[in-house]
């Protein structure tokens, strides 16, 4: 491709010199105030490098004269953040979990902050839903271990379930049924059944009939005569259409045989009172929240302990 | 070979500088024209947003306001919420096929004449020819070497461009919030620090844009150009120079006629140069430089007046007149030329559009619900076996007062519902919210029926006004139970 560069006639303007099918390429200049542009934007470059970090070295990289620094800049917006919300998490502390429904604002503060804690400290087990898998419970629904209403939930969040670390803890121990010789096999599968005829899994049968006289001799103690449950022991009530671990024969004989004890970390050493206030608000505005218990109740509850 | 290191001399040059425009002071009619258009758009500018328009207590009184904040635009007795983008959407439309119905009849009217760019290099080159003189004094002053008048007359004259570029950015914050209480904020130091980025901002591209770049604009950085360049064809209005008239030059009339010279019109007086805003030499032709504002027919037919010749030695004319005109025939009517399908065309879908959007703002409910299910879980089964799902339900009143609003449910026949905050209790299959005025109430609703029934349910959210309007909304969603043995 030979240079041949010439005027261009009809506009003055130098071609390029290449040429291809007859077609040229005119080199038109470019407005002066384009090239100023283009060198302010390398002293803009210049002015960058000098003053925020740009270099890379073998072990760390320059500094710039402003000493900016990403992290630094995170610091000092959390700051700032934990400073703004300083005053309405002390609102919360100051106030007993049990009146924050009546304060709409720290509820939903309350709420939002608890949802928060929620993706980082409960999914692993509960599930980002809270709708919990075999063995975790599901936080969505009506149906609950050891009580719904906020008290209740702050006192489980707070020392957990059968842990061992913890005095407080929820503590109730299903006996082994099968796996220590309390019931042979096939008391353990009439059992079963009149456990599957109590949550009307099942009809009446002389095996669930055989059933209902071991169950008053050896579950009604803490499910109740009726399977009901209790909460004050965290056995859960039989006689609904909720299962922690499964309704079916073959789960259900594996209960009775081998029993459950499902384990809940204690979140208060963990976590300040604060984040376990926001986290039962959280967990108790799921849909399955129960009321303030009423005071009477309480001390009924209390007289037969 | 020195010419690619050489950047500043010769054609060869790779860098240009700007070559000065100094456009003369011109009258005639195209000028009185350009005043007219410059005066109205200038108005319509900086008087809209102190106009003034009673919507009653829960909405704002300015007549046009883009409400960033709160996401509303009002415009008079119009207003839309954000989920009605389409309306803006249908209003650029109707601005982009407006001005190809516009370049279609008429050329680069909107270059020549409406466009901001144009209106304010317009007011720009006044203000210069006010201070400095006319373009003789300007070139003068330009060439004159760095004295202390010349600084005073720079300085004077960049003082009054930076109030105009002020008075410029400082109105179009006003379109944006109450005008009488931000400009009120602004002088008080008060006001949020985007309007005070806004007005340095566009101070400065006015200041710069209509002081500096002027046509650099036209011919370097708006695409406009280029569009129409494709958009004219040979029936396109456009300011044509009539060579076949003008040609061959003469100068000196006097010395023509004594020499018996066969001349034509065009004396090379220059005017029609000299008057030009960008710059150019209509003489040599169309070019993406002109922008039709016709100031150099008026300069031409001027001369044309003095030397006794007919008016429209310069003048606004189509391809295919031209040739006609040459050939020695009628020139088309102007009622023919602009009734043409192309026109005709534009004009019915601009027309359609903009009568459906009016259509569709006639006939629009001010009330709207939208309800989002939890997807996390779908579905949750409650203690008495029956299941149970949650949805973020959004009813929008769109009216400037509270309103009572009846949410309902139509399908899922066994289906009651709650809203978080109440108990299951208290459910049932309707549900009365109340929603503050032009706001949209955010609510979660749980909703539960029986455990036995199709997977996914589809069901329908109704919404009811209560009162007099008995306005209604509804939105499709649907009911999810676990499949069969979960």
């Amino acid at each position: 491709m030979a240079e041949q560069k010439r005027i261009d006639h009809p506009t003055g303007t130098e071609t390029v010199g290449h040429e291809w099918d007859g077609i040229e390429e005119l080199n038109t200049p470019l407005p002066r105030w384009w090239l100023l542009t283009f060198y302010a934007s390398i002293v803009f470059a210049i002015g960058y490098v000098v003053m925020y970090p740009a270099i890379p070295f073998l072990h760390g990289n320059s500094k710039g004269l402003s000493n900016w620094s990403s992290r630094r800049e995170l610091a000092k917006t959390m700051g700032t953040e934990a400073t703004r919300k300083a005053p309405i998490l002390s609102a919360i502390a100051a106030t007993p979990i049990e009146n924050l429904p009546g304060k709409p604002t720290l509820m939903n503060v309350a709420i939002q902050g608890g949802g928060a804690a929620f993706k980082v400290h409960c999914v692993q087990c509960h599930g980002s839903g809270a709708a919990g898998s075999k063995g975790y419970p599901n936080l969505n629904d009506d149906d609950w271990l050891w009580g719904g209403d906020l008290k209740s939930i702050v006192y489980t969040i707070t020392y957990g379930a059968r842990n061992p670390e913890v005095a407080e803890t929820r503590t109730s121990l299903m006996p082994a049924f099968g796996h220590d010789g309390i019931l042979t096999p096939a008391q353990v599968q009439d059992a079963v059944s009149f456990v599957r005829v109590l949550s009307r899994q099942e009809k009446s049968s002389s095996s669930s009939r055989r059933g209902s006289a071991l169950f008053e001799a050896n579950c009604a103690v803490c499910h109740g005569p009726q399977g009901k449950g209790n909460r004050t022991v965290g056995a859960p009530n039989l006689a609904d259409g909720i299962w922690l671990y499964g309704g079916d024969r073959e789960t259900l004989t594996q209960t009775l045989t081998d029993s459950r004890r499902g384990v809940m970390p204690a979140w208060g050493h963990r976590l300040d009172p604060v984040t376990i206030k926001m986290l039962a608000a959280y967990v108790h505005s799921l849909g399955g929240g129960e009321a303030n218990p009423q005071p009477q109740l309480v001390a009924t509850a209390q007289a037969t302990n | 070979m020195s010419s690619v290191n050489d950047l500043t001399n010769g054609p060869t040059s790779l860098y240009e500088k700007r070559k000065s425009v100094f456009p003369k002071q011109v009258d005639g009619p195209f000028r009185r024209f350009k005043w007219l258009v410059m005066a109205v758009t200038l108005t319509i500018y900086w008087v809209t947003p102190w106009l003034r328009w009673d919507r009653g207590a829960y909405a704002p009184n300015q007549a046009v306001l883009v409400d960033l904040a709160n996401r509303r635009f009002y415009m008079f007795d119009i207003e839309i919420w954000p989920h009605e983008f389409y309306y803006v959407a249908g209003l650029l439309i109707m601005a982009g096929i407006g001005l190809f119905l516009v370049t279609s009849a008429v050329g680069r009217a909107w270059c020549g004449y409406a466009c901001p760019q144009t209106v304010w290099t317009d007011l720009f080159q006044h203000v210069e020819r006010f201070l400095d003189g006319d373009r003789n004094a300007q070139i003068r002053l330009d060439r004159a070497p760095w004295t202390l008048t010349k600084l005073w007359k720079r300085l004077r004259k960049w003082s009054v461009w930076l109030l105009i570029a002020f008075l410029t950015g400082g109105a179009w914050i006003n379109y944006f919030a109450d005008a009488p209480t931000l400009q009120r904020a602004f002088w008080h130091g008060t006001a949020p620090t985007v309007a005070y980025g806004t007005v340095l901002v566009l101070t400065m591209t006015t200041f710069l844009l209509g002081g500096f770049m002027r046509e650099q604009v036209c011919i370097y950085m708006c695409p406009w150009p280029r569009i129409q360049t494709a958009m004219t064809d040979e029936k396109s209005l456009i300011v044509t120079y009539r060579h076949w008239r003008g040609e061959p030059r003469s100068h000196g009339l006097k010395k023509a006629s004594e020499e018996h010279i066969q001349t034509g019109d065009c004396i090379d007086c220059l005017q029609c140069v000299q008057v030009c805003p960008t710059g150019i030499d209509i003489r040599e032709g169309p070019q993406i430089g002109c922008i039709t504002c016709a100031l150099c027919i008026d300069a031409c037919d001027k001369v044309m007046g003095q030397i006794g010749r007919p008016r429209g030695l310069i003048d606004y004319a189509t391809e295919l007149d031209c040739e006609r005109e040459m050939r020695g025939e009628a020139s088309v009517s102007a009622l023919k030329r602009l009734l043409r399908p192309r026109t005709l065309i534009y004009l019915a879908l601009w027309a359609a559009i903009g009568i459906a959007m009016l259509f569709a703002l006639g006939t629009r409910t001010r009330v709207d619900i939208a309800a989002a299910a939890d997807r996390n879980p779908q579905y949750v089964r409650l203690s008495d076996g029956s299941i149970r799902n949650a949805y973020l339900v959004r009813v929008r009143n769109m009216q400037n007062r509270p309103r009572t609003m009846i949410v309902g449910l139509r399908g899922l026949p066994d289906g009651v519902m709650w809203s978080e905050g109440q108990s299951r209790a208290q459910a049932s299959r309707t549900l009365r919210v109340d929603v503050p005025a032009d706001q949209v109430l955010k609510q979660r609703l749980y909703i539960v029926a029986g455990a036995f029934g199709p997977a996914r349910q589809d069901f329908v959210f109704t919404v009811q006004a209560a009162g007099d309007d008995k306005e209604t909304a509804e939105d499709d969603e649907s009911f999810v139970r676990p499949e069969e043995g979960q």
